[in-house]
């Protein structure tokens, strides 16, 4: 089975000389989702952001089989659907409707094709009724649903959600990852919360120093490198 | 009825008001207060709060020229200074009716419409949503620095409450610039290139060409009129 995404050898060092990404290597297959854990500052995020071409560091990266590169960029971000932690930086278009169809118009879809897409990704989450709402005004497990209708509307093959259930309410994390259950797409998915993580993923991968220092079952990696915060705290008091 | 109208219908009559203004020069107090019973009907109708309205405009805009109005004064120019104070205070309520009554995604392609560059738009446009970030940030800093007993009271005359002053308004500009980066990220990664698309179709209907007409007639007609009687 051909991978949807493929990343050789990737380097990356910031403008202040941290080296982020050091000779990272990976691979999604269709129909998987990936939890991606490890400290802060690992280089996670840096990670991700490669994948959508917001970051350029050195080494290989090929979406559904095409070479990231900066000519296909618009694409690839079509592909990689890219969902930011902080959902108040993807919301900045008047109202909820005008900010979910903000990517389709970027892609030159019409703008009654476009109305319809964003009327259907917001159905999808759940917060049609809101269309005409002004981003600002809606709570953030809201704000979360509707950055997630924003990158569906787009129609990617890829979801990257970057610490999807931070900031929710655990009413609103449920709601979330039954959400993102039904999402039919191959999703990686950067968390610290390992039980969004055991619900979702069916593979992880573990990043230390900016490498992937392991890679397995999402119960392995938890248990290698004591990742699993409330049952490490267990067997303390134990 | 405002609101529905085309941003370029509104962004002309605005257009040629600002001009009408700046060019009156006999009998001011009378086209005066004509584009002031204008600009007061205009926003009743637009549905906005015509107090609030009037004294947003009043506290932006007075404190400048109240300045130059009383210079105008010690000179012996009377009417000189109120033309001042009239014509600043009508033209940023016009400009604040035309802000109130579309959405800046919908302005910005109406001026572009009408020939404005593009790039100018985009820092216009960036300009706007970063002001946001910025007075963001400001507010949860503030909101630290009161929660550890913090005050700005005395500033100007405390030097290590400046300094520290002084030093926030640093941290200020650099988180800001990095959740400006963030959102700058946000609107790549979903395709943004080089405009700003809207899903308003910015058709320039019959209603718009009347609007328009209605307003050129209420705003250069009524001022000959007036200029030509009185």
């Amino acid at each position: 089975m051909e991978p949807l995404i493929e990343v050789h050898d990737l380097h990356f060092q910031y403008d202040d000389g941290t080296v982020a990404l050091d000779g990272v290597h990976f691979r999604l297959f269709p129909g998987e989702t990936v939890a991606v854990f490890g400290a802060n500052g690992s280089g996670k995020t840096t990670f991700v952001l490669h994948l959508n071409g917001l970051l350029a560091g050195d080494g290989d990266i090929r979406v559904c089989g095409m070479v990231l590169e900066r000519k296909n960029l618009a694409r690839v971000r079509q592909k990689v659907g890219l969902v930011f932690q902080d959902s108040d930086n993807q919301l900045f278009m008047p109202t909820v409707i005008e900010d979910v169809a903000f990517g389709p118009l970027n892609l030159g879809v019409d703008r009654n094709e476009a109305y319809a897409r964003a009327t259907a990704a917001l159905e999808q989450v759940g917060m049609e009724p809101a269309s005409h709402k002004a981003p600002y005004h809606l709570s953030a497990g809201e704000k979360k649903r509707v950055a997630i209708a924003g990158i569906l509307v787009m129609r990617p093959e890829i979801l990257v959600l970057d610490e999807p259930t931070t900031s929710l309410d655990p009413p609103g994390q449920i709601a979330l990852l039954d959400l993102l259950e039904r999402l039919p797409q191959a999703k990686i998915l950067v968390t610290h919360d390992v039980q969004s993580a055991r619900i979702l993923a069916n593979r992880a991968v573990f990043f230390e120093k900016g490498r992937i220092a392991g890679e397995g079952s999402v119960e392995e990696l938890i248990a290698r490198f004591s990742w699993d915060r409330a049952r490490n705290r267990q067997a303390t008091h134990i | 009825m405002i609101h529905r109208r085309d941003a370029r219908a509104k962004t002309i009559a605005v257009l040629v008001f600002l001009i009408a203004l700046a060019t009156a020069r006999r009998n001011f107090l009378a086209v005066g207060l004509w584009y002031f019973a204008i600009l007061v009907a205009v926003t009743i109708a637009a549905r906005l709060p015509i107090l609030a309205a009037l004294a947003r405009v009043a506290v932006v805009v007075l404190p400048f020229t109240l300045v130059f109005a009383a210079i105008s004064l010690a000179a012996g120019e009377p009417l000189a200074a109120i033309t001042l104070v009239g014509k600043s205070y009508l033209s940023a309520l016009a400009v604040l009716v035309l802000l109130s009554t579309t959405p800046l995604p919908e302005l910005l392609h109406g001026l572009e419409h009408l020939g404005v560059p593009r790039y100018l738009l985009m820092v216009v446009q960036f300009l706007y949503r970063y002001l946001f970030v910025i007075s963001g940030e400001a507010q949860h800093m503030r909101a630290a620095a009161r929660a550890k007993s913090g005050s700005l009271k005395r500033v100007f005359f405390d030097r290590s409450k400046f300094g520290a002053a002084a030093g926030a308004m640093g941290v200020l500009f650099a988180r800001s610039y990095a959740h400006a980066e963030g959102i700058h990220q946000a609107m790549l990664a979903r395709g943004f290139q080089d405009r700003f698309r809207t899903l308003s179709r910015h058709a320039f209907r019959g209603g718009d060409a009347a609007f328009l007409m209605t307003a050129v007639l209420l705003l250069a007609g009524a001022r000959v009129a007036i200029e030509a009687w009185i």
